[in-house]
């Protein structure tokens, strides 16, 4: 063997056939049948994106409603239950099943896996996902829940809430609760048992990294806010008194098991965005990640810290004042690791050639939307500040700059960078770039005015705000930018749309990418791989590449750090 | 030292002056629009010394805040200017820095520490109620919390779908009977600690006048504390319940009028008058009622 001159040897190769079976039934029945991996995650992504939809529009009619003050077009119970299917399926609809749906599609390509651990428990997931969905919206027909994304009791007890529609979003929580914790299993056992030869944990891509950290969260989180709305539910329906404060109840107990998951959740939704960057920064820039070591230990850091800073979310309530100082600085602390990321994030731009795709450019705009949040995160954690500043427009801002810029920017970025694995196809650059810049300017005009808004009294959450009290421009301005958003948004599901017919083939590897899912072809068989690569650094297709070079002695494309456009 | 700066160093510097320059430009901007702040980019103050503290300790957290912004923003916006793609470069491929990693880690945690330092340094001015001014009422009670010579104004804050009650006097929370009370607005006298006992008898409200300090909630089955001590007699301050309480939530809005302590005293006997005259009334309506066999 050791004489075998390396010229000799086979030059490696995308090497992955489709093998045809023949069909047997209707070819959309597989869709409701299938444990693959990659439709599972089409499925995901797909049923996400119309969920985000709808949230976006309920948005909108939220901002149309505050366009002016004393504004009636929308009364106070509909307004109730419009910002509270909003948040709800912002967060549970869409960020973290969309989170989930990249990691069922990329997870075990990346890993140089050919499904996931559990397949079948893998398609449990996915509908349980949908039939929470489904549930918690069939609720329009008679009376949608109105307390809030988190239904503070006593409000959501049934003396305040009758209406079923609280008991329909306890259920899509206990639904999309146990889909996204089996979820979790899955990711965690395929990334522990299932990585290719040679790829150990210094070696795990950053976005996997996130992945494994997003199940560990979810597995913590889970269990407690499943405890506490199971408790809600027998408080409503079967006479216990948990959060009832004239049978001895506590309403404060719902809001230290709420937030103990609510806090997590936040890092849920925006850890797997912080890998997808991770991926994208440096295939854009054509450099390899600075400090792979840092992001990856940064991202367990924060894990760690997030299940510690939850009262944070509960400083005007009757607590005392060593408390109000752990979680202020358990909240500064948590504001260490991710700064560590921006500036890793930064360092990893400065001196590449950079490609400006529209992946990079979601990716650039998400961390300046990201620093901005990430700031105001900062005034809120510094208690006497929170007083002036919670339950207020500052604290919509706020979180908006973290979820849009951390989630939403993110997912767009991982949509257009994967577009062309899933679909074969590559995304209209003009289209999606003018979607970025929309979307960019868009959400800064509608979030940055919201700031000062709050500054000035205004609670969130109210219907209506009079004509005389300051706030009618700022509202005016947030409407407007609202619509550019949406604008930006239409344009990319136009892209997403027309490039699924019309876009230029894009091959097995349109960016020149480091990770294992562009070692296949676009969309990848079945199989996912004919032959896994044994893995040698953070960056396989690299290698897999230079060795190309060395043995067929012609030059590929990106190993040197040039960008796909010179090539 | 000389390795980080190695580094990150750019190989030429036609475009460096240019985003020097840029860079230069935001940061003086912001600096000359830090004069305008005061109306939209700081917090509602100048009703109580509490709300007073914490706009200023708000601003040390924006100044700080504006600094880390300029920097973080500006070389982001450097690196995406300076290292756009160009024909004939190669991207420098550096794995990382050590040295770098410690800097930028302890950098961080380091202004973090002065932030958690002035915090609890303001702290005091902010939490714990000062003695009322000698022009100022001086009631004694013994109620948590309360200034350093126990003299202050208590009044009892209840909130309910979707209205504030007021009830004034030192035992509003042991036994509000036959005390003065009102709804909606607050009626104090000047330059006197005001104590608040906040409680609620449904769901969750949350007091909140901007202009007097930070908002706390109303809970039922817990009561919250919190003080002001407002110096200008003739002000009307106007709030609204901050935490989400049902439909009406918008609609539960708070006044809280200053006057002098004179006009206080004789307020409080009026009210107290009117409430009385009110009972009466009922008390007679009863009767007539009773004797009609209508109840």
């Amino acid at each position: 063997m050791a004489t075998t001159a390396p010229a000799l040897r086979p030059v490696p190769q995308v090497i992955a056939h489709e093998v045809k079976a023949e069909p047997t039934r209707a070819r959309w029945t597989e869709w409701f049948t299938t444990t693959d991996h990659k439709k599972i995650g089409i499925l995901y992504i797909v049923t996400t994106f119309a969920f985000f939809l709808i949230g976006g529009v309920e948005a909108l009619l939220i901002r149309l409603q505050l366009g002016a003050p004393n504004n009636n077009l929308i009364t106070p119970e509909h307004y109730n239950e419009l910002f509270t299917l909003h948040g709800t399926t912002m967060i549970f609809l869409f960020v973290v099943p969309m989170m989930a749906g990249f990691a069922n599609y990329f997870l075990p390509l990346m890993i140089g896996a050919r499904d996931m651990a559990f397949p079948r428990l893998n398609a449990l997931s996915y509908w349980l996902l949908l039939f929470g969905g489904i549930v918690f919206y069939s609720s329009l027909f008679w009376q949608p829940p109105e307390a809030g994304w988190f239904s503070y009791t006593p409000l959501s007890e049934h003396t305040f809430t009758p209406s079923g529609g609280q008991d329909a979003w306890i259920y899509l929580i206990h639904l999309t609760g146990i889909s996204s914790l089996v979820g979790a299993i899955n990711f965690y056992a395929t990334i522990v048992n299932m990585r290719a030869p040679g790829m150990g944990w210094g070696r795990l891509p950053l976005f996997v990294w996130a992945i494994l950290i997003y199940a560990l969260l979810l597995i913590l989180a889970l269990p407690v806010i499943a405890g506490a709305v199971t408790m809600l539910l027998t408080d409503r329906n079967f006479g216990t008194h948990f959060f009832d404060p004239t049978q001895g109840g506590s309403p404060l107990l719902w809001q230290h098991l709420f937030w103990f998951f609510g806090h997590p959740e936040v890092y849920i939704m925006i850890l797997p965005g912080f890998g997808i960057v991770s991926e994208i920064l440096p295939v854009f820039a054509r450099k390899p990640i600075f400090g792979y070591k840092a992001i990856a230990a940064s991202t367990v850091v924060i894990a760690f810290l997030a299940a510690l800073v939850w009262a944070h979310h509960m400083f005007q309530t009757p607590v005392p004042t060593v408390v109000l100082g752990f979680f202020m600085l358990s909240s500064f602390l948590i504001a260490v690791p991710t700064g560590v990321k921006i500036f890793n994030w930064i360092a990893t731009l400065w001196r590449g050639n950079i490609d400006f795709k529209t992946p990079l450019i979601f990716c650039v705009g998400f961390i300046s939307i990201f620093v901005v949040g990430g700031i105001t995160g900062i005034f809120l954690a510094v208690f006497p500040v929170d007083w002036q500043l919670t339950d207020t427009y500052f604290v919509v801002a706020h979180f908006h700059y973290v979820l849009m810029g951390g989630a939403v920017f993110t997912i767009f970025a991982g949509l257009y960078y994967w577009y062309p694995k899933i679909t074969g196809r590559l995304c209209s650059e003009p289209l999606g770039k003018a979607s970025f810049w929309f979307m960019f300017v868009g959400f800064n005009v509608t979030f940055l005015v919201q700031h000062a808004a709050g500054l000035s009294g205004m609670p969130r959450r109210v219907y209506q705000y009079p004509a005389n009290a300051g706030l009618t421009v700022y509202n005016q301005i947030s409407t407007v930018g609202a619509f550019i958003l949406g604008f930006g948004i239409l344009l990319s599901v136009i892209n997403f749309i027309r490039s699924y017919k019309r876009g230029a083939i894009a091959g097995p590897d349109p960016w020149k990418a480091n990770t294992l899912e562009w070692f296949t072809t676009s969309p990848p068989p079945v199989i996912n791989f004919d032959v896994i690569p044994r893995v040698r650094s953070v960056e396989p297709m690299k290698d897999i590449r230079r060795q190309v070079e060395r043995q067929s002695g012609i030059e590929q494309p990106g190993t040197v750090g040039q960008p796909v456009t010179f090539v | 030292m000389s390795r980080i700066r190695a580094a990150l160093r750019p190989e030429s510097s036609l475009r460096r002056r240019l985003v020097a320059a840029l860079l230069l430009a935001t940061i003086g901007s912001l600096v000359f629009a830090s004069g305008a702040f005061a109306g939209f980019a700081t917090p509602e103050s100048g009703g109580s010394p509490n709300a007073d503290q914490i706009h200023s300790l708000y601003k040390i957290v924006l100044y700080i805040a504006i600094v880390v912004f300029v920097v973080v923003e500006g070389a982001l916006l450097y690196s995406v200017v300076r290292f756009r793609a160009k024909r004939g470069r190669v991207a420098a491929q550096i794995h990382g820095n050590t040295r770098l990693e410690i800097t930028w880690t302890v950098g961080a945690a380091l202004i973090l520490v002065v932030l958690a330092a002035v915090t609890f340094a303001k702290l005091g001015s902010i939490q714990n109620p000062p003695n009322s001014d000698a022009t100022g009422l001086q009631f004694a009670s013994t109620t948590e919390p309360t200034p350093p010579n126990g003299k202050k104004l208590t009044i009892c804050v209840t909130g309910r779908q979707y209205i504030w009650r007021y009830t004034y006097g030192a035992n509003c929370k042991s036994n509000a009977f036959g005390l003065p009370y009102s709804y909606q607005e607050m009626v104090v006298p000047a330059n006197t600690t005001v104590v608040l006992d906040l409680q609620s008898t449904d769901v969750i409200h949350s007091w909140w006048i901007p202009k007097l300090g930070g908002k706390f909630d109303a809970i039922p089955g817990y009561h919250n504390y919190t003080w002001f001590k407002a110096p200008h007699a003739g002000a009307l301050y106007r709030g609204q319940c901050a935490e989400l309480c049902g439909r009406n939530h918008a609609d539960m809005t708070a006044r809280v009028r200053i006057v002098t302590p004179d006009q206080y005293l004789t307020w409080i006997a009026d009210q107290k008058a009117r409430i009385a005259a009110a009972n009466r009334q009922v008390i007679q309506l009863r009767r007539q009622l009773t004797a009609y066999g209508t109840l």
